[in-house]
């Protein structure tokens, strides 16, 4: 008797039973269409308003839809009703950009510090939570508020700028943080030991490996900058930027030329964002061409 | 900048050398050892003990507490690793991942300000020396282990090295791929006819490798020598556990003689023990020995007398592990845990040993070697 294993071969003329993607648990059902509710209560408001935003001289606030044109999108420009939308569109774009700026730079910074222990890094660390949970409005009126002590005037490239970045720095270190866990301290200890000086380190190394981290950190602080309210509303000064006109024409304007200027933001919004996602791209491909050595 | 690069050659030599990143306790400790030009060392230790330590001090990338750290005759503590001549290949090697073979091949060169097409035929001519060629454009994650460490081999080569530091350079790599790319390394030195320094926790590739082995054990050198003299002749019980292949027991020196004497220990009766001249011996000394793994012969206990010259302790065997080639049999013997012998396999099987027999472990009385 030996117990030596034997081979079994699988018997060929056993059925095997083919699982058809068809036989799916009701509960595919159920989240099924939770899902889709949750997409129309999503995206069905915003739609509406960019659909109504096309009717003609005798459209209302409500459906039905009455006529097609690019009226209120003139409206818009014209000024006539709506006030300085233009002018504060044009704001809150160069406010954004600066406050992008800022925030890469500062985050990079604020990141590479980071990465090594220092005196205070905790302290320094939870006072930078701290004034991303503060509420936003509450902030605002207390620099609105140190503004007027001081007798300055509150202006939107300044009051503002400080207020926005007070929300955004936070969150591109936190996203800083993420990216950095990729640089490996190897790299820059390689670098320095084939004879590059720090900032050629930095420049050759470093910010490469970073580049696509560095983008994601640009896009959070155009788009939380772009739509900030809470932070901006007390510290703009006399000049609105595009959140804060939109909000006081919801106040005193009841045309469609409020929904126009929707869909005019939405477009820039989405814009910004494929040129983010075309720089990533580039980027990458930047790497495939490589890859396929047509170097 | 340029002047100060040194010329010298790439003996190394470290004096009283000791490292403490905290004041109180030290990484490493008194570390005297001279490395002759062109040698291939090997740092050998298990993690922690400093080894990686040793190798950063010499490269550059931490300063000793004390000591001094002299290449080619000179004290380099305080200078860069361009300075130097040195040049590490990092522990997985840290190739730079946005970069091509070619780019990170000729980050030195670029750095230092080169004409581009100096660069490039400097670069062309090591990557042909190390068969990279071929994938020259290619980006590091679409190369393989061992493409890579090539890469990284040619990219700290093109400095002109006159000292290469390795950093665990093999463990990155599966079993099979660790043995070709060890081949290679050693014909990249004797190519390069440069000091290599290769750290490493794997006995058989410190062995394997090295003109000079230097086993490590908790921030102090233990044994330095070449690989012969380590595996043959280790000095203490640790080196000879560590270095693997012996089985230690210990003892109490009795019965000195002219000729021979005895070590009884509190597990076996006695052996017989060899006296050399140059080894002052006591009666009543404790001392470990060392017997060679494969220089045990098992037989059966009660066989009519033991052959001359030749001693040995009763066990069980309480395990057998077939090795293709030969036959690891573990034995609960002389008070060890594991005390090993690898037996020929023919000879194994012409009269096989089962787990649980009891078993009598002989060897020549001077094949055993006095520890410390």
């Amino acid at each position: 008797m030996t117990n030596a294993p034997s081979v079994q071969t699988v018997n060929p003329a056993r059925p095997r039973k083919r699982r058809s993607s068809g036989d799916r648990p009701w509960t595919f059902y159920v989240l099924a269409s939770l899902f889709a509710l949750y997409v129309l209560a999503l995206y069905g408001p915003m739609i509406s308003i960019y659909i109504l935003s096309f009717q003609d001289v005798r459209g209302g606030l409500v459906f039905p839809m009455r006529g097609f044109s690019f009226y209120w999108f003139n409206e818009l420009v014209m000024q006539t009703r709506a006030g300085d939308v233009a002018g504060a569109f044009k704001r809150s774009i160069c406010l954004a950009a600066l406050v992008t700026v800022i925030t890469v730079v500062f985050s990079f910074m604020a990141g590479m510090a980071f990465r090594r222990r220092f005196r205070g890094d905790t302290i320094v660390f939870y006072m930078m939570i701290g004034s991303l949970v503060a509420p936003g409005l509450v902030l605002g009126i207390g620099i609105g508020l140190g503004f007027q002590m001081l007798g300055i005037p509150t202006n939107w490239y300044t009051s503002a700028l400080g207020a926005q970045l007070s929300w955004t720095l936070p969150f591109g270190i936190l996203v800083m943080f993420a990216v950095m866990s990729r640089l490996n301290g190897n790299w820059e200890e390689a670098a320095r030991d084939l004879g590059a000086t720090p900032a050629q380190t930095t420049r050759l190394v470093v910010l490469p490996i970073l580049a696509p981290g560095l983008v994601a950190v640009a896009l959070f602080g155009f788009t939380l900058s772009y739509d900030e309210f809470a932070r901006t509303l007390q510290t703009a000064g006399s000049q609105n930027t595009l959140p804060l006109e939109i909000w006081s024409m919801t106040l005193n304007v009841t045309s469609p030329v409020l929904y126009a200027l929707g869909t005019v933001s939405t477009i820039v919004s989405f814009v910004i964002i494929g040129i983010s996602l075309g720089m990533i791209v580039l980027l990458q491909r930047r790497i495939a061409a490589r890859k396929s050595g047509n170097q | 900048m340029e002047s100060r690069v040194s010329k010298g050659k790439g003996d190394i030599e470290l004096a009283g050398v000791a490292k403490s990143y905290d004041e109180r306790t030290y990484a490493v400790d008194g570390i005297n050892l001279k490395i002759p030009d062109g040698a291939y060392c090997c740092l050998l230790g298990p993690s922690g003990c400093g080894k990686s330590t040793i190798l950063r001090m010499i490269a550059g990338h931490e300063d000793p507490t004390v000591g001094e750290i002299l290449i080619g005759g000179e004290d380099v503590v305080g200078l860069d690793p361009v300075a130097r001549r040195t040049a590490m290949m990092f522990q997985s090697y840290a190739l730079f991942p946005h970069l091509s073979v070619r780019d990170n091949v000729a980050f030195s060169l670029r750095v230092k300000g080169m004409s581009k097409a100096e660069r490039d035929r400097r670069t062309e001519e090591m990557m042909e020396k190390v068969q990279i060629l071929e994938f020259a454009d290619r980006i590091p994650s679409q190369l393989s282990g061992g493409q890579q460490q090539r890469v990284a081999l040619a990219r700290a080569a093109i400095t002109e090295p006159r000292v290469l530091l390795l950093d665990e350079p093999l463990s990155a790599l599966d079993e099979h791929l660790r043995l070709k790319m060890r081949a290679e390394l050693s014909r990249m030195q004797r190519a390069l006819g440069i000091t290599f320094i290769h750290v490493t926790h794997t006995q058989l590739e410190a062995i394997a490798l090295a003109d000079m082995v230097v086993v490590m054990d908790k921030g102090v050198i233990r044994q330095a020598g070449s690989a012969r003299e380590i595996y043959a002749a280790p000095k203490d019980r640790y080196v000879a556990e560590f270095i693997g292949g012996q089985n230690v027991i210990s003892g109490r020196v009795r019965g000195l003689g002219a000729s021979g004497a005895r070590l009884e220990g509190s597990a076996f009766p006695s052996v017989d023990i060899p006296i050399h001249a140059g080894r002052r011996l006591e009666d009543g000394q404790s001392i470990d020995i060392a017997i060679r793994r494969d220089e045990i012969n098992l037989l059966r206990p009660g066989q009519a007398g033991l052959p001359g010259g030749t001693t040995g302790v009763e066990g069980a065997i309480v395990g057998v592990e077939y090795q293709g080639n030969f036959v690891k049999v573990l034995m609960n013997a002389a008070g060890e845990d594991e005390f090993v012998a690898y037996v020929p396999e023919r000879r194994f099987f012409e009269d096989d040993f089962h787990v649980g027999d009891r078993v009598f472990a002989a060897w020549q009385v001077e094949h055993a070697h006095l520890l410390v």
